[in-house]
């Protein structure tokens, strides 16, 4: 029964995009959790997005369903504005302390 | 107009003259008051002091420098005093005035109603009071305005809306025609004398001395409320005319009493003993002389401190349910008289004396209630208000005039410096009828009455009182005269007092006293008639006539005994006797303190000197050590009870329950708080480590994996 969670990644083409999407996935996870220059891990949070869009279209594909690309286009609009919401962050906050080390931001501590 | 209203009351005086003395058969029938229409004019006895208040008030609010204050005092007080005229001119049976609608609270059943209105009572116990309390309060009022000038645009306006507000709540105590509105009277003149004696309040002594009258008070005044209440309780009304005819006709429900009716007079008791100074409550009126000299003359003598022996009067049917309260009351009032009598013989300041004086005049008042002798009570009373205030109002005038000197071993030989002849002849007769020279003074003829009472009414060692209140008696003579030997006679020389400033010569060094002028003089001239005129009613019987027809008739026993001998007969022989001692006390004054004052101090010293006398005169002089004794035990319990409390309130209440209880989410949130550390990738660790967690619960979770595939066949 475990088998049957697993299943879609023994599909042969679909396998494929599962697995790069995961390897992207964890790439992703990693970077963030080990770099610590804000630029890298707002790239990194990008990859993780793009892990899991790349699995929506998969699927979408495997299953005959557009609903998949579509919800991947919304994606794609969504994480373009976030992206300059967030890259204006980023400058705002380097502007404050001339560093882009995460841990020079560490006030909002218990 | 007025001189037409005073032949009508000496007219009526006349008439009770006509009529003999009562020989009472003791306990007779309480008048029945009628309620009367038409009377509201009366009500201004009781307006106008209020209305002075406010007029006081509205001139400390004006900041006016001038006398107006006063003279709206004097004038109210005055008016007050000419309608009480009016009103025993008129008086004909016990009435009820109605004013305004108070509490009114009636359901169907006598057992839960409650009625107070602002109502008059009025029948003669009322107007005896009414007369000297307005009376007096006219005349000392005047006297203050000259007295308090020194004042004028800083106190003055606030020490005559004190006078008013007094005036004004002893007409409450004394005309209110139920327990309530006597009530509001009764912690209305403690009010009164509170404000009044810390009128200086920059001294800390006169703030800790009205504390402490209030407070005392304040004990008795817990008595007097239970007792209002236990009489409303058992007998469903607290006016005073439902009460009595209640009490006549004997319908009331006993069943319901028992003790509770039993404690009813000695709570009042207690309440008319805080009130007119009775052991052991006594220790505040020797400190209210912290107060200005006309303070102590109209509310610490003549008439506040005679609220308690009004009570006891009035209540004289309620105080007859109960007997054994009765003798209760003659035996503390009795010794109250001839403890402060002792302590008054070793006293230096003045106006201590005369405090002591009151407590000791108070108790043979009081011990003229307990033996059932009211009308030798009211008319002591009488008397009194008139002789004491004219003591007082001279020690004032000598502190007035002496820079505020109240030592009587300062001063001496007053009667020979220039402008206080008035003073010093007035402070003379005052003293012999405080020591009750025989026939001409009138507290030798209330003395009389009281102690003559004494022997007669049987009781439980009311022989022995009698005793005690004639060695009181000698005691008595020889304190007062000491004080006018000292003061008034002998060569003369004087020390300033501690308030020397430019009136009186100031710091240059050339101290002049100066004399009283007109209103000093005119007010003790006038309450110097006043006392001699009241020893007119002894002849007339009048007080016996006004007594005997009101509810203090009740406490008043057989007062005749048969005529068989000079021996056998009190009222007799006491005036020889009360004489013998009083001539003999003044006698021993005169030696001490006039002929020979050497002798005093070697009688002093030798004293002293004799290890088994040396306590007596450290302990007369220190009161008896009651103030220490009631520190020892009650303040310092209560001190020390105090801290106890606080430290329990502070680390027990405080520290561990409130701030424990505020403690234990802090700790748990220490706990939790490195979670938090603000580290960026820390947050996504614990994010990242839960996301795997529940991956990994659902890869091994059979249940939660049927879960999902269920979900997802659903979905699929």
């Amino acid at each position: 029964m475990t088998l049957a969670l697993i299943e879609p990644l023994a599909q042969p083409v679909l396998g494929a995009y599962l697995l790069t999407s995961a390897v992207l996935l964890v790439i992703g996870v990693v970077g963030f959790l080990t770099r610590r220059n804000l630029i890298i891990m707002f790239l990194c949070t990008e990859l993780m997005f793009q892990a899991a869009a790349l699995a929506m279209v998969a699927f979408g594909r495997y299953h005959l369903d557009l609903s998949g690309q579509v919800f991947v286009i919304f994606i794609l609009t969504i994480a373009a504005a976030e992206a300059a919401l967030a890259l204006a962050l980023i400058v705002l906050l380097y502007r404050r302390k001339e560093t882009l080390n995460a841990e020079a931001w560490t006030e909002m501590k218990g | 107009m007025t001189s037409a209203l005073f032949v009508a009351a000496a007219g009526r005086l006349m008439m009770t003259a006509a009529a003999s003395s009562p020989t009472g058969e003791g306990g007779g029938p309480i008048p029945v008051a009628e309620p009367l229409e038409g009377m509201g004019w009366a009500g201004l006895i009781l307006w106008l002091p209020a209305i002075a208040t406010v007029l006081c008030g509205v001139c400390a609010a004006l900041r006016l420098r001038t006398k107006l204050p006063g003279w709206i005092t004097v004038a109210a007080l005055g008016a007050a005093f000419g309608l009480t005229l009016v009103l025993y001119a008129g008086y004909e049976s016990p009435m009820v005035i109605h004013l305004v609608d108070w509490f009114d609270l009636r359901a169907g059943e006598w057992q839960f109603s409650f009625v107070a209105n602002i109502a008059l009572y009025v029948d003669s116990l009322t107007l005896l009071w009414m007369l000297f309390v307005t009376g007096i309060g006219t005349l000392i009022a005047l006297y203050a305005t000259e007295y308090m000038e020194a004042d004028v645009g800083k106190g003055y306006a606030r020490f005559f809306a004190g006078i008013s507000i007094f005036l004004f709540a002893m007409t409450a105590l004394v005309m209110g025609d139920n327990l309530l509105m006597l009530y509001l009277g009764w912690e209305g003149v403690g009010f009164a004398s509170y404000w009044l004696i810390g009128y200086y309040y920059e001294r800390p002594s006169a703030v800790a001395a009205a504390k402490k009258a209030f407070i005392v008070n304040r004990i008795g005044d817990l008595g007097l409320a239970l007792g209002i209440y236990l009489i409303w309780h058992n007998f469903g009304t607290v006016q005073y005319a439902d009460l009595f005819n209640l009490l006549e006709s004997g319908h009331y429900p006993t069943e319901a009493g028992g003790w509770s009716i039993r404690a009813i007079p000695y709570l009042l008791m207690l309440g008319a003993f805080g009130k007119s100074a009775q052991f052991p409550l006594f220790v505040w009126l020797p400190d209210a002389m912290e107060g200005p000299t006309p303070v102590s003359a109209l509310i610490h003598a003549a008439t506040m401190v005679t609220a308690g022996v009004y009570l006891v009067a009035r209540m004289a049917p309620v105080f007859m349910l109960e007997p054994s309260s009765l003798v209760v009351v003659a035996w503390v009032g009795g010794l109250t008289a001839l403890l402060a009598a002792t302590i008054a013989l070793a006293q230096f300041d003045i106006k201590r004396i005369f405090a002591y004086s009151t407590i000791s005049q108070l108790g043979y008042m009081f011990m003229a209630l307990g033996v059932q002798g009211a009308a030798g009570g009211a008319y002591h009373v009488f008397t009194h208000a008139f002789f004491k205030a004219v003591l007082f109002l001279t020690a004032g005038a000598i502190m007035h005039g002496f820079a505020g000197q109240v030592d009587l071993r300062k001063v001496s030989g007053l009667r020979q410096v220039p402008g206080f002849r008035i003073t010093s002849y007035t402070m003379l007769y005052a003293c012999a009828c405080l020591a009750g020279v025989p026939l001409v003074t009138n507290g030798f003829w209330s003395k009389d009455t009281i102690l003559a009472q004494a022997f007669i009414t049987p009781g439980p060692g009311f022989r022995a009182l009698g005793i005690i209140g004639v060695v009181t008696a000698f005691l008595t003579a020889y304190y007062a005269f000491r004080v006018w030997f000292r003061i008034c006679a002998g060569p003369v020389q004087y020390e300033p007092g501690p308030e020397l400033d430019e009136a009186h010569g100031g710091s240059r060094g050339g101290f002049h006293p100066h004399p009283p002028r007109l209103a000093i003089n005119a007010v003790l001239v006038a309450l110097s008639v006043g006392a001699v005129a009241s020893i007119w009613p002894h002849f007339s019987g009048w007080v016996d006539h006004l007594i005997a027809d009101s509810s203090a008739a009740a406490g008043t026993a057989a007062h005749a005994v048969a005529h068989e001998g000079f021996l056998s007969n009190p009222h007799a022989w006491m005036p020889w006797l009360a004489s013998g001692v009083g001539l003999a006390g003044i006698g021993v004054a005169w030696f001490f303190h006039l002929a020979n004052r050497k002798a005093a101090d070697d009688l002093k010293s030798a004293l002293v000197a004799n290890p088994l006398t040396r306590w007596l005169p450290h302990a007369l002089e220190h009161k008896w050590y009651f103030d220490e004794i009631y520190h020892a035990l009650l303040r310092a319990p209560l001190w020390a009870g105090g801290h106890l409390m606080y430290l329990f309130d502070r680390y027990l209440i405080d520290a561990v329950l409130v701030d424990g209880t505020a403690r234990l989410p802090r700790l748990l949130g220490k706990a939790f708080r490195p979670l938090q550390n603000g580290v960026l990738q820390s947050y996504a660790v614990s994010m990242a480590g839960g996301v795997g967690l529940v991956a990994l619960l659902v890869l091994l979770s059979p249940h939660l994996r049927e879960l999902l595939n269920g979900w997802l066949g659903g979905g699929g």
